[in-house]
Formats: structure tokens, C-alpha cells, sequence
């Protein structure tokens, strides 16, 4: 019944994994208590977990995205001080079996569960009010996905105290994750995380590419979509053709390991060297995914504070298709060592660079939006330019990687880690914090505290270099990622450089907590009642804060790029009386949640060999889907007088804080 | 703005210290040979080209964050937004750039190939390698030596490694020497080095192999011709021989292995391991065509 779990595969022995753990359950249990003392279940259900309401959804994804940030930066920190400590004989504080664990879920925790949550939480809050429409296509998939995405962030964690996690590296190349090599159930728990949360991102992906082409507002033509929208077509685009890879290789390797199949062993016609291809095939889209919406978020932000329109939109437009398509044929220079012929490897060199163009492109384009303009540092801008200066650098060091005879010497190496989170944090992380303070009032109705804000932003920045740029050094130095000790002396100052970058880090990081905490306390000096708090110049600022369930009374007519500046340029007095209708509206289903719960139960006992228990969460998740697809009651209307009445609330809202600010 | 100068100065800072790096000892920018000679200077041209671009984009951002700034002097035109002139410099720029970091890479990509022999008048010396858990098995088939964490070659003598694994994927990699290249079950891979001083050089696995990875390294000693000629004979001396049946007893998993000679090595056994993981309907010729 039970298959391999056993009573000895909780860690007890382990003292840090079991303060952790411990540490999460008084977390859990104090945020559940409080739901239980405060009557909130009901509203908890009802108001979030079976909501379809993209806005609500939105949020929940960046909840998940930034627990888990906090998961996936302890591991950090455990690693930092591993490494500054495990030197000349000494052991260090963590043995390799843990130090393995912890550098794979680093990396897994913070690409599959912060950063792509934390992108797909804003695309659920800006996409379908920057075009204009109500919701997306699909509302029940989209709180599928998920819900789907929250099961497999919660099986890593649960992998924390029961069993273990993949001892393989992020992106577990085989032989190493078969099950000669891995017998153990870390990489089941890896693959049936990604498996779950994989298929609620392709699900996404196709949700958001129908509701962007499909849903836009009369009027607005491609030519008038915001950057931000175009970011995320293409984001969605790539997730269609991307994410369907990563699913079959995990399937083939599951495969390998469940039914003793041989597509990626040493053995019996196995081909390592085709999983590499397959999960790079994947892997390399998979960082375009990540940076392309964080470039959205730049050209909204940079014109909004720069109070002037977007350089160049038409090249940004062509730049970003141009990265898309050139994002799947660069894959193989993650792997110019494996032995490639000269051409291969100098024509995947090449074309990684071309990327370099419309990226360089871009990145002129922000430039000249600021120049002439007038430029106001808040929170949001400053996460921009502490982002042009930083990508500006990791691309430096991208193109250099890229030339195959510099990564013959450089290949994973700490010159490569820090590479890649020069341009993850520097570039995905800083645009997604500052999509996340830029459409903040737009979710809640108040501004986040902007002092500390900044804080977090110079903790942040100062933290990044200190942290990284000793880790360039190591990598001309020959020291090379995922070692547990080592014996070069030479190394440990700038390890310990590192480890001092690391805390400044956690400054930024307790300065956010204390940011949105000061943030909901002081929320009524912060409020914003009329919907547009920094001058925007795009739809979603034109609707009150936060957005009524149907978002826009009356669908917006576009007739112009930015179309709200377009409008407000105008003046609101050309506004007509508005005439309402009734709206037709998607209802709340917990079937998501449900569904999710079944596949959560299936990968758990498919990791620990329940078979019961997978049957059981198999037809659990189709039988769900059978019952809600026999049922018609999926719609209601909201009728024409009551979005009268709640838009009259919002306007006497309005006008009565105009009032007090007059007086 | 003091902080905000911060990037610059830690890229300064960077720039210093890879040219400081030269004295750290063990540096892919301190090399010990033709290859990593050549590599060094790539890197080094390519950042140098680099940064006639990002230097000024930095101090563009910067200039133009100041000078635009709310209440700023500078000029404020809100509806400004193209201007041919400027784009065709937005994309000629990285456009020339990148025309010449691409003939750069097509030329030194085949100049600098891992698996391209190399010219010179002194006769190679071959070395089979084998990536075991977790220690490194060197074969040299024309001594009938072998030796466990440990490789000699005389200097300015190329070295013609063979490379295979008999476990999972692992990198073998001299970083003072140039270039590394995977080691995969099954398969023979190839690098070609040549240290050009003398020297004991740190070698490792470069790429993660499971728990005795961090202690998965040799020495690689680059020394005269007699010198070498006295190691090969040390070996030879040890008394040990690696026959196929010992194979299996060495091959097993150990951590931090200690350096060990063999003074006989079975003939064929780097092939025969390559073999075993072929099965029997893919011959040697096949397979493993030189």
C-alpha cells in the first residue's frame, strides 16, 4: 500500500533539514490557525481557491512565487556558507548527499517554482487588462494550471522532509538520473514536480496566446498592442512549442526508470548526448520565456516614468519576434564540449550571438525613451536601471560563452554561474520586482511603501555584485560549479566575498517583507481610488483599482498606440455617458483545485511506488474532468443595473477624494 | 548617485583583477600552453571588443538618467519616439559588432578544435582517459603504463588524450592548459593539449559526476623528456599490473583515490570498455571509427 516509504526516510538524524521542516509546519500551522480563528475558510474558497478570475489568480501566482523565492534563497545562502567553510581538509557543515539536494533544488525552485510563477502571476494581472478584455479564454484552465503549478511546488518541498530530493543538478542529465546512479526517489520527486507544473505552464502558454490573439479590445491591431502584450504572445508562443519537449523527455526518463527502458542509459542503445539535446531544446526557449516578459515589463515601465512615449515601438516589436524564433537555434552552445565537429559549434556560436542584436536593440531603444524625457526614480524605474546596466554586463559575458573557444575553458565553471545570474537576477529578477511594485496598485488599490523599496533595490544591486563578481574571478581561476569542499586555497577570499553579497541580499529581501508590511498597514495613505496612480499610458490603468470582476463596464474602443494617454489626452470630458449591458461572466469552479489535488496524490505515489494510490489519483483527476465538462452551469450575467450601481460607487469614490484633496 | 556608480566600479574592479590574475597560480589567464595560450587572448579580444559597446551604454544610461531626470535641465519632448537616424545606429551598432565577434568565432572555432591534432616536430604522446566514480583511469598504450590520478607528458610535446567514461558523463579539464571535453560512456571523445612550461597543473572533472565529484582531480605533470622518460619507468617499477579482471576491482566507486601506477596494463582495455556498452551488433569499426 504504502510502496518504498518507510518510517526511515524522514531525515530525523538531520538537524538543519528537520528545523526546516519544522520551521515550514509552525509557519503552516500559524497561517492555517489564523484562517480557522478569523472564520476565513469560507471566504477563501469561495473568493480564491475555485476562482476563475484572472486578476485573483494572478496573485496567487506570485504568492507561490515568492514563497518560494524565500525556499529557493535559503538554499542559496546554505550553499554560500558551505562553500566559504568547506576548504583545506575541512568537511564543511554539509555532507554531499545534503550539498547535492540543495544546489538541484536551488536551481529547480527558483526557474520552475519563483521564476516562472512569479512571470505568469503578471501576465494574469496585466495581460487581459492591457488589451482590453475580461477575462481569459479559458477561465477554469487557467485555475488548472495553477493549481497545478502550486502541487508540484508543494512536492518539492514535501520531498524536504519525506525522502530526498535529486542529488543530479538542476537540469538532471542522465546517466547520473537513472536509476543505476540515482536509485533513490529524489529524481522521481524532480520529474513529477516538473511533470505537474509543466503541463499547467503549456496550458497557460496556449491560454494567453488564444486570449491575446482572440480577445483584444475593438480596435487595438497588432501595431497598437502594448509591449508588454507582445512580450507575452511571444512568451506564449514559445511555451507552445517549448514545454511539450520538456514533458516527453521527462516521460522518456521516466520511462528509463520505471519500465527499464534504455532511451537515455549507458546501456543497451541508451543516448545521454539525446536527453542533453532534448532538455536544452527545451532549456534555451525556456530562458527567453523568462527574460522576454521581464523586457515587457522595461518598456512599460520605462515610458510610464519617463512620462514620454516608448522609443522605437516598431523595432522593439521586431526585436522581440526576431529573439523568438532565434531562441530555438542556440540550443547546442550549452554543450560545445561534448565534441561537436568545428562547424556545428562555430554556427551555434554564431547564431547565439545574433541574439545579441535585437537584444542590444533593446536595450538602445529604453535609452532613448529616457532621453528627452522626465525621468521620476521610483521604486519600478530604479529595478530598470539598475537592470540596463547589470544585463548589459551579463550579456557581455553571454557573448563571451558564446564564442566556442572561450567556453572550452569556461564551461561550468563559477564564470558561468555567475553569467547566469547576472542575467536572471539582473535582468528576469529585477523586471519581475519591478512589474511586481508597478502593478501592484492595480491589484490591491494601494501603492507599495517606496522608501523601502529602494532599499530593497540598493541591497539587491549592491548585494548582486558582491556576490557574483567574486564568482567570475573563481571561474579564471579554474574553480568549477557543484563542488561540496575543495583544497585551493586560493579560492576561499572570494568565496568569502561572495558569502558577504549573499547577506546583503537577504537585507533586500527582509527589506521587501517589511515593505509590503508597512505597505498593508499604511495601505489608506497609499490608496489609489482612480485607477491610475503613475500617469500609465496603457488600458489596464484606465479601470479602477483593483478592477471590478468584469474589468471594463464598457469595452474599450482603441484607436492608438497607449491608448488611455490617448484618452486622457483628450480630456475626460469627451467621455460620453457611459451605456451599460449586462456582462457575461465565467462562475467559480473548484474543479482545478480538485484535479490538482488528484494530481499532487498521483505523483506522490507514483514517487514512493503507491500504485493504489496512483489509480487512485488518475481517475481521480478524469473523473473530475468528465463531471465538469456534463455540467452546463459554467456562466451567470451580471446584470446592466447592478454594473451601474458598482460603477456609481467607484465614480462617487472618486469624486469624493477628489473633494477632500481640494479642501 | 555615489552607489549608483557601483556597477562601474565593480567592473573595474573585475577588469583589475583579471589582469591581477596572472600571479594567483592555476589560472586559465596564467596558461601553461599553446591552446590555453590562444584562449586567453580570444577571451581577453572578445571583453576588449565588448566593451568599446558596453562601456558606453553604461555611462549613456547613467548620463541620460541624471540629465532627464523630473526637474532636470534637460530638454522634454513627450511624444518623441523614432527617429531613422537613431535606429539605424540602434542596430548597425550591435549589427558590426557582432559581424566581427562571428569571423572571430568561425576562425578560431576551427583553429582552436578540441579534436584537431596538433603540429609539431616532437612525436605525441597518447593518453587513453576513463572517468570512473570518482577518480580518473589514465592508459598510456605506447608505454603499456597506466596510472590512477595522475598524467605526465614532457613539455612542448603535444598530448593526444583519448577519452572515454565508464560511468556517467564527466569533463576532463587542465584549466592551465586549454580546453576540457566530456567524457561519456560508450563513446570516445578527443582533446588535443601541449604545455609549453613546466609545471604540476591541477586537473579535474568539470562537470558534476554525483557525491565524490569535489574530490575528483590529479595532477598533470608537464616536465622534461628524461624526467618523463624516469616517471614512465617509476610506473613500470610499481609492480601492479591492470589486467581485465582486476578492471572491475579498480573501476569500483571510491572517493578521494589515491595516485596509483600500474607497470603493465591489459592491451585494448580503454577499446573494450568503450565496447561494452556497444552490445554485440555494433563492431569496433563501427562504432569507433579513428
Amino acid at each position: 500500500m504504502l510502496g518504498r516509504l518507510t518510517m526511515s526516510d524522514i531525515p530525523y538524524d538531520q538537524p538543519i533539514i528537520m528545523g526546516a521542516g519544522g520551521f515550514m509546519a509552525l509557519v503552516g500551522a500559524v497561517v492555517l490557525g489564523a484562517i480557522t480563528y478569523y472564520r476565513k475558510w469560507s471566504y477563501l474558497w469561495s473568493e480564491w481557491i475555485t476562482s476563475v478570475d484572472h486578476k485573483r489568480i494572478g496573485v496567487m501566482y506570485i504568492i507561490v512565487a515568492l514563497v518560494m523565492l524565500l525556499r529557493g534563497f535559503s538554499d542559496a545562502i546554505l550553499m554560500r556558507s558551505q562553500q566559504m567553510m568547506a576548504h583545506g581538509g575541512a568537511p564543511g557543515f554539509l555532507p554531499p548527499h545534503h550539498y547535492d539536494q540543495i544546489f538541484t533544488a536551488h536551481g529547480t525552485i527558483m526557474i520552475f517554482f519563483m521564476a516562472m510563477p512569479f512571470m505568469i502571476g503578471l501576465m494574469n494581472i496585466a495581460v487581459p487588462l492591457q488589451i482590453g478584455a475580461r477575462d481569459v479564454a479559458f477561465p477554469f484552465m487557467n485555475s488548472l494550471s495553477f493549481w497545478l503549478t502550486a502541487v508540484g511546488a508543494m512536492l518539492v518541498n514535501v520531498s524536504l522532509v519525506i525522502g530526498e530530493f535529486g542529488q543530479t543538478g538542476w537540469l538532471a542529465y542522465p546517466p547520473l538520473s537513472e536509476l543505476k546512479f540515482s536509485p533513490g526517489v529524489g529524481v522521481d520527486y524532480y520529474i513529477w514536480s516538473l511533470q505537474l507544473t509543466g503541463i499547467g505552464t503549456l496550458l497557460t502558454g496556449i491560454n494567453f496566446f488564444v486570449t491575446i490573439v482572440k480577445m483584444r479590445a475593438p480596435g487595438m491591431t497588432w501595431m497598437r498592442m502594448p509591449i508588454f502584450t507582445w512580450t507575452i504572445l511571444c512568451t506564449a508562443i514559445l511555451i507552445m512549442a517549448a514545454f511539450p519537449i520538456l514533458t516527453v523527455t521527462f516521460g522518456l526518463l521516466s520511462l528509463d526508470r520505471y519500465l527499464g527502458m534504455h532511451f537515455f542509459t549507458n546501456e543497451l542503445g541508451g543516448n545521454q548526448m539525446m536527453y542533453v539535446n532534448l532538455i536544452w531544446a527545451w532549456g534555451h526557449p525556456e530562458v527567453y520565456i523568462l527574460i522576454l516578459p521581464a523586457f515587457g515589463v522595461f518598456s512599460e515601465v520605462v515610458p510610464t516614468f519617463s512620462q514620454k512615449r516608448l522609443f522605437g515601438y516598431g523595432a522593439m516589436v521586431y526585436a522581440t519576434v526576431s529573439i523568438t524564433v532565434l531562441s530555438f537555434v542556440v540550443w547546442l552552445h550549452h554543450f560545445f564540449t561534448m565534441g561537436s565537429g568545428a562547424n556545428v559549434n562555430a554556427f551555434f556560436g554564431i547564431t547565439t550571438m545574433i541574439i545579441a542584436i535585437p537584444t542590444g536593440v533593446k536595450i538602445f531603444n529604453w535609452l532613448f525613451t529616457m532621453y528627452r524625457g522626465r525621468i521620476q526614480f521610483t521604486a519600478p524605474m530604479l529595478w530598470t536601471l539598475g537592470f540596463m546596466i547589470t544585463f548589459t554586463i551579463g550579456g557581455m559575458t553571454g557573448v563571451l560563452l558564446a564564442l566556442p573557444g572561450n567556453d572550452w575553458v569556461l564551461h561550468n565553471s563559477l564564470f558561468l554561474v555567475a553569467h547566469f545570474h547576472n542575467v536572471i537576477i539582473g535582468g528576469v529578477l529585477f523586471g519581475y520586482l519591478a512589474g511586481f511594485a508597478y502593478w501592484f496598485p492595480k491589484s490591491f488599490g494601494f501603492k507599495l511603501h517606496d522608501g523601502w523599496g529602494k532599499a530593497s533595490f540598493w541591497f539587491w544591486l549592491s548585494g548582486f555584485y558582491v556576490a557574483f563578481t567574486p564568482l567570475y574571478v573563481l571561474g579564471f581561476l579554474g574553480m568549477t560549479r557543484r563542488m561540496n569542499h575543495y583544497d585551493n586555497p586560493a579560492w576561499t577570499p572570494y568565496l568569502m566575498v561572495a558569502f558577504a553579497g549573499a547577506l546583503l541580499v537577504t537585507c533586500g529581501i527582509s527589506c521587501q517583507i517589511i515593505q509590503l508590511y508597512v505597505s498593508i498597514r499604511d495601505r489608506h495613505l497609499n490608496t489609489d481610488v482612480t485607477g491610475d496612480p503613475w500617469n500609465g499610458r496603457t488600458l489596464e490603468w484606465s479601470t479602477s483599482s483593483p478592477p471590478p470582476i468584469y474589468n471594463f463596464a464598457v469595452l474599450p474602443h482603441v484607436d492608438a498606440l497607449d491608448a488611455f494617454n490617448e484618452t486622457k489626452k483628450r480630456g475626460h470630458e469627451a467621455r460620453e455617458t457611459p451605456v451599460y449591458s449586462d456582462i457575461h461572466m465565467p462562475k467559480n469552479t473548484p474543479a482545478g483545485f480538485i484535479m490538482s489535488v488528484f494530481a499532487g496524490l498521483m505523483g506522490f505515489a507514483l514517487i514512493w511506488h503507491m500504485w493504489v494510490f496512483a489509480i487512485i489519483g488518475f481517475v481521480g483527476i478524469f473523473a473530475t474532468f468528465i463531471i465538469r465538462s456534463c455540467s452546463d452551469d459554467h456562466d451567470y450575467y451580471i446584470s446592466a443595473a447592478e454594473v451601474a450601481c458598482i460603477e456609481a460607487l467607484h465614480d462617487s469614490r472618486v469624486a469624493s477624494l477628489e473633494l477632500t484633496h481640494v479642501a | 548617485m555615489r552607489t549608483r556608480r557601483l556597477p562601474i566600479l565593480s567592473g573595474a574592479l573585475a577588469l583589475a583583477a583579471l589582469t591581477a590574475l596572472g600571479g594567483c597560480g592555476h589560472s586559465i589567464l596564467d596558461p601553461k600552453g599553446a591552446i590555453g595560450l590562444q584562449e586567453k587572448v580570444l577571451i581577453l579580444t572578445s571583453t576588449y571588443v565588448m566593451l568599446l559597446i558596453v562601456v558606453p551604454v553604461i555611462v549613456l544610461t547613467l548620463w541620460f538618467a541624471w540629465r532627464y531626470r523630473e526637474g532636470g535641465p534637460g530638454r522634454y519632448q513627450p511624444d518623441w519616439g523614432h527617429s531613422v537616424r537613431i535606429e539605424i545606429f540602434c542596430w548597425g551598432i550591435p549589427c558590426l559588432m557582432i559581424a566581427y565577434l562571428g569571423y572571430l568565432t568561425w576562425t578560431t572555432t576551427h583553429t582552436l578544435d578540441p579534436y584537431k591534432p596538433l603540429a609539431s616536430a616532437n612525436r605525441p604522446v597518447t593518453i587513453e582517459a576513463v572517468a570512473l566514480n570518482w577518480k580518473w583511469l589514465f592508459i598510456y598504450p605506447d608505454q603499456g603504463i597506466a596510472t590512477i590520478n595522475e598524467v605526465a607528458f614532457p613539455t612542448d610535446t603535444p598530448v593526444n588524450f583519448k577519452i572515454t567514461s565508464d560511468t556517467v558523463m564527466n569533463s576532463l579539464f587542465i584549466p592551465e592548459l586549454g580546453s576540457q571535453i566530456f567524457a561519456m560512456a560508450g563513446m570516445k571523445t578527443q582533446l588535443h593539449l601541449i604545455a609549453n612550461q613546466q609545471g604540476i597543473f591541477p586537473g579535474m572533472s568539470a562537470n558534476y559526476s554525483g557525491r565524490g565529484f569535489s574530490d575528483m582531480h590529479f595532477n598533470a605533470i608537464a616536465t622534461t623528456k628524461a624526467k618523463f622518460a624516469d616517471w614512465v619507468a617509476n610506473a613500470r617499477k610499481a609492480g601492479v599490473t591492470l589486467d581485465a579482471a582486476d578492471y572491475a576491482k579498480y573501476a569500483a566507486p571510491e572517493e578521494k583515490a589515491p595516485v596509483q601506477y600500474f607497470s603493465a596494463v591489459e592491451p585494448n582495455l580503454f577499446n573494450d570498455i568503450i565496447a561494452k556498452y556497444l552490445g554485440k551488433a555494433n563492431s569496433l569499426h563501427s562504432g569507433l571509427g579513428e
